[in-house]
């Protein structure tokens, strides 16, 4: 044998970034790279174990060279490559995004870090007028390209709409999908293979749905809840939150979080129990435990009543 | 496999896999995240070969779907073997290093022509032949199976098949190379880990043959252990019908419900002087019990630790206060063995653990703090700073073999026991669907949108046949009982083949068709095949709200 040891050794790009030089690993995206230093850009329809689908534009920099700014989730690092994160370009961009989303979308329980984005920013969700009021139940879904009407500038037109409640495990709340297209990810190619939703619609009826709008149980739905579990805006939520939400029982100050293992098949997947008085109020997964990578079946999601009762 | 009972590869590797044979299992309702490791290898470029009696949501799907007729495993897979020897394509190498008995195994499949394969299993031998040489040319190739291997009077032998194969072909040992037994509960494997077997102690050390291991345990204990194998379930069963087993303490299982032959089996436990059952519901089984010990749920109520199918001992926690006088497993065991003179005091779960990790080799490694920072470990990991294995058997391809060989071993086809006859000439399966568990005692609480009642799923040629329409109640009996009820078409059937889960028993008991002829090597009993007959009594009702009687005439 000679001296030689075989180590992969990975490859690395230096890059600068707000004025300071680093390196990151080949085959990084910018966000990556970034991330691994601890500098912030704020993310809406990126999840690291997705496939980034470009969609919501919150992520853009600017890149010396690159005539416009680009998505930070996808576009990948190359040597000597210039970035800045924080020009008055890109805030102004990151605003302008978030003020047309949250002018159309009730952004009102979006999660901690996005938040804290609007609130840097100080979004103005009327900067365009008074919100329009809620379309009738199924009304969006029969408007079709070219039915659109055009407002006459006094309100911000919205997707509000009512919740959709059609069976025990989940509803949808479409008054609060900005469309990241994650829902349809996890339901896709990159998790549970079951393609049960999809977009439809086009321009600004463009909206989430399932084979011809049918109700979720008459669809190919089997209820993996992995939809539910990525949704960054809580268009998506269990029942039993949104229930409690309702009667303004969820708190979640007086939740805890437990990791244990599902109790069902040998499959050994990592469950995060979310429980409120000594019940169980949600289940999740950890996204980087490489069991599940935050997906679980039906049982592992919603089996837990036996338990409860 | 060879020794420790446990599959040989993790589930990432399915996702690196050229070749992946789900053999007798229903991963996509039954294993549904593990399937997502498969989908993900299928994305890849991986082919995939599903082999069930049924065309189940998995086997949709595969590139090729074998489907073989109930109790036909061996005679498939000693015909793959024959084809793989006859067409040059035997891992020689692998075969003259790492293994013993070839040679006999080689003349054992001899008379496994294809055309004998296609005329025992009943699938065209041209689908035989694509799955041997695609098994055997494949780079990597993972071999899973579930209960349809194993739920046979033959089942360890079907086992022994499948590993023959993957010796012939050099599929072990390597990443992304293995046999995967994919478990149906979230500890099988670790009971298996911790001794409950009847000739194990736990680590997989043998009781009978390993002095020394059993004098470790006997030193540790302070007692002796006699070096003698117990009984397995169903022997306990055969010994309860012989009267020599009186006393019987249950934890956590439902066998009044989940036993084949369901009839015979509540008659034995009514027979006893004495049932203990200490479960966290009042199971059919509690019912006929003389006392009755509430515990705790070891998921979410304890501390504790689980093994997964991939050999991954992970944590269990406590989330949750049980309810009422529900007390923790080690807790009442700890006062029963007070009761009996033996002060264990107050273990922990850790503390527990780290007697096992003293014992276990197999374990050694794996404090609470490793198995925490690690998001679990793979056993073996042998001291503290072995980082676990992803892969057993890597010995096998080190030159020269460390270890003893790999042994073929050579089974026969033998027919499933209850046979088809004019009176019974219908083949019932059973198995799993995605929302429901077992018996149900888990999966019956939470409100399922999926969930509709039990059904006798049939093909749509023998709807026909018999003039039946969805929905209808049909009188279904084999040799030990009858049930009854409603009959669906179930297009993923074969004419002569159907279907029925056993997530419903107070419904419709399937149970009570099915036999409990069991595998002398296992105790595992044969709820895969069951012969039974289709009776109309003319009773028409609507399958999603009839209430079905059970009528048990054994």
């Amino acid at each position: 044998m000679s001296n030689g040891v075989a180590v992969s050794i990975q490859r690395t790009v230096k890059i600068t970034v707000n004025g300071s030089e680093f390196t990151a690993p080949e085959g990084s995206t910018i966000l990556q790279a970034c991330r691994s230093e601890g500098l912030e850009i704020p993310t809406l329809c990126y999840l690291e174990n997705l496939t980034p689908v470009n969609t919501c534009r919150l992520c853009m920099v600017e890149v010396q060279g690159s005539r416009t700014l680009v998505p930070s989730c996808s576009r990948k690092i190359e040597p000597g490559m210039v970035v800045n994160t924080e020009s008055d370009r890109v805030q102004a961009s990151r605003k302008m995004v978030l003020e047309l989303l949250a002018s159309s979308v009730d952004m009102s329980i979006v999660s901690d870090e996005l938040s804290e984005w609007m609130e840097r920013h100080q979004v103005d969700k009327e900067r365009f007028g008074p919100q329009a009021l809620p379309a009738q139940l199924g009304e969006r879904e029969t408007t079709h390209a070219g039915h659109h009407v055009r407002g006459d500038g006094t309100l911000a037109a919205t997707v509000f709409e009512p919740v959709k409640i059609d069976n025990d495990q989940y509803v949808r709340d479409y008054s609060r999908c900005v469309l990241c297209y994650r829902c349809v990810e996890a339901c896709g190619t990159d998790a549970q293979n079951t393609f049960a939703i999809a977009l439809g619609g086009r321009g600004f009826e463009a909206h989430i749905t399932t084979e011809y709008d049918v109700p979720l149980p008459e669809s190919a739905c089997v209820y993996c809840g992995n939809c539910v579990a990525v949704c960054p805006t809580n268009a998506l939520m269990f029942k039993i939150e949104h229930d409690m939400r309702q009667a303004q029982t969820w708190d979640e100050s007086r939740q805890t979080l437990t990791r244990t293992i599902c109790p069902y098949c040998g499959v050994g997947c990592n469950l995060e129990i979310h429980a409120q008085d000594n019940k169980i109020v949600k289940v999740t997964s950890p996204l980087d435990h490489d069991v599940t990578s935050g997906m679980l079946c039906v049982k592992g999601r919603f089996g837990f009543e036996f338990i409860n009762s | 496999m060879f020794g420790a009972g446990g599959g040989t590869s993790s589930y990432k590797e399915a996702e690196d896999a050229d070749v992946i044979v789900l053999w007798g299992s229903n991963a996509r309702e039954a294993h549904p995240i593990f399937f997502h490791h498969v989908l993900k290898g299928i994305h890849k470029g991986a082919k995939l070969y599903v082999v069930d009696p049924r065309k189940t949501t998995s086997a949709q799907w595969a590139d090729l779907w074998i489907g073989l007729d109930v109790g036909t495993d061996i005679a498939l897979a000693n015909t793959i073997a024959r084809e793989i020897i006859h067409a040059g394509l035997a891992n020689t190498e692998f075969i003259n290093r790492a293994t013993s008995g070839f040679d006999e195994y080689a003349k054992s499949v001899e008379s496994f022509t294809l055309e004998e394969g296609e005329r025992l299993t009943r699938v065209p031998a041209s689908l035989i032949k694509n799955l041997a040489h695609a098994y055997a040319t494949a780079d990597r190739a993972q071999l899973c199976w579930t209960l349809g291997i194993t739920e046979h009077h033959n089942g360890t032998d079907n086992v022994f098949a499948l590993i023959n194969l993957a010796l012939l072909t050099g599929h072990v040992g390597r990443y992304g190379s293995g046999i995967v037994p994919l478990r149906g509960q979230n500890n099988v494997q670790g009971g298996g880990d911790m001794g409950a077997l009847p000739n194990k102690l736990p680590g997989f050390q043998d009781i009978e043959t390993d002095d020394r291991a059993r004098l470790r345990f006997e030193t540790r204990w302070g007692t002796s252990i006699p070096a003698k194998r117990g009984w397995h379930l169903s022997q306990m069963f055969d010994a309860m019908e012989r009267g020599e087993l009186r006393t019987l303490y249950v934890i956590g299982e439902n066998p009044a419900q989940s036993e084949a032959n369901t009839n015979h089996a509540v008659k034995l436990l009514k027979g006893l002087e004495h049932l203990v059952v200490q479960d966290i519901f009042l199971t059919k089984t509690a019912e006929l019990a003389t006392v009755i010990l509430p515990a705790s749920a070891n998921w979410v109520e304890s501390e504790g630790t689980v093994t997964s199918s991939e050999r991954r001992v992970q944590r269990v926690r406590r989330a949750l206060n049980p309810p009422g006088n529900a007390r923790d497993d080690i807790e009442i065991i700890c006062e029963i063995a007070k009761r009996m003179g033996h002060d264990w005091g107050h273990p922990t779960a850790e503390d527990v653990w780290n007697e096992l990790r003293s014992l276990s080799p197999i374990h050694a490694g794996m404090s609470y703090k490793r198995l925490e920072d690690l998001g679990g470990i793979q056993w073996p990991c042998t001291d503290e700073n072995d980082p676990g294995s992803q892969f057993l058997h890597g010995r096998l391809w080190a030159d020269p073999v460390v270890g003893p060989l790999a042994p073929f071993t050579p089974v026969a086809h033998v027919p499933a026991l209850d046979t088809l006859s004019d009176e019974f000439p219908i083949r019932l399966t059973t198995g799993r669907r995605l929302d429901s568990f077992n018996t149900g005692v888990q999966s019956g609480g939470f409100s399922s949108p999926l969930r509709r009642p039990e059904t006798l799923n049939l093909s749509p040629e023998d709807m026909a046949g018999h003039g039946l329409a969805n929905g209808e109640i049909v009188s279904v009996s084999s040799r030990r009982g009858t049930i009854q009820a409603p009959v669906l078409t179930d297009p993923t059937l074969r004419p002569g083949l159907a279907f029925m889960t056993f997530h419903f028993p107070d419904d419709v008991d399937t149970n009570v068709l099915t036999v409990d002829a069991w595998d002398p090597k296992s105790g595992t009993s044969e709820f895969k095949a069951t012969a039974i007959r289709i009776d109309k009594i003319g009773n028409q009702a609507d399958a999603r709200n009839s209430s079905v009687q059970v009528e048990a005439t054994a």
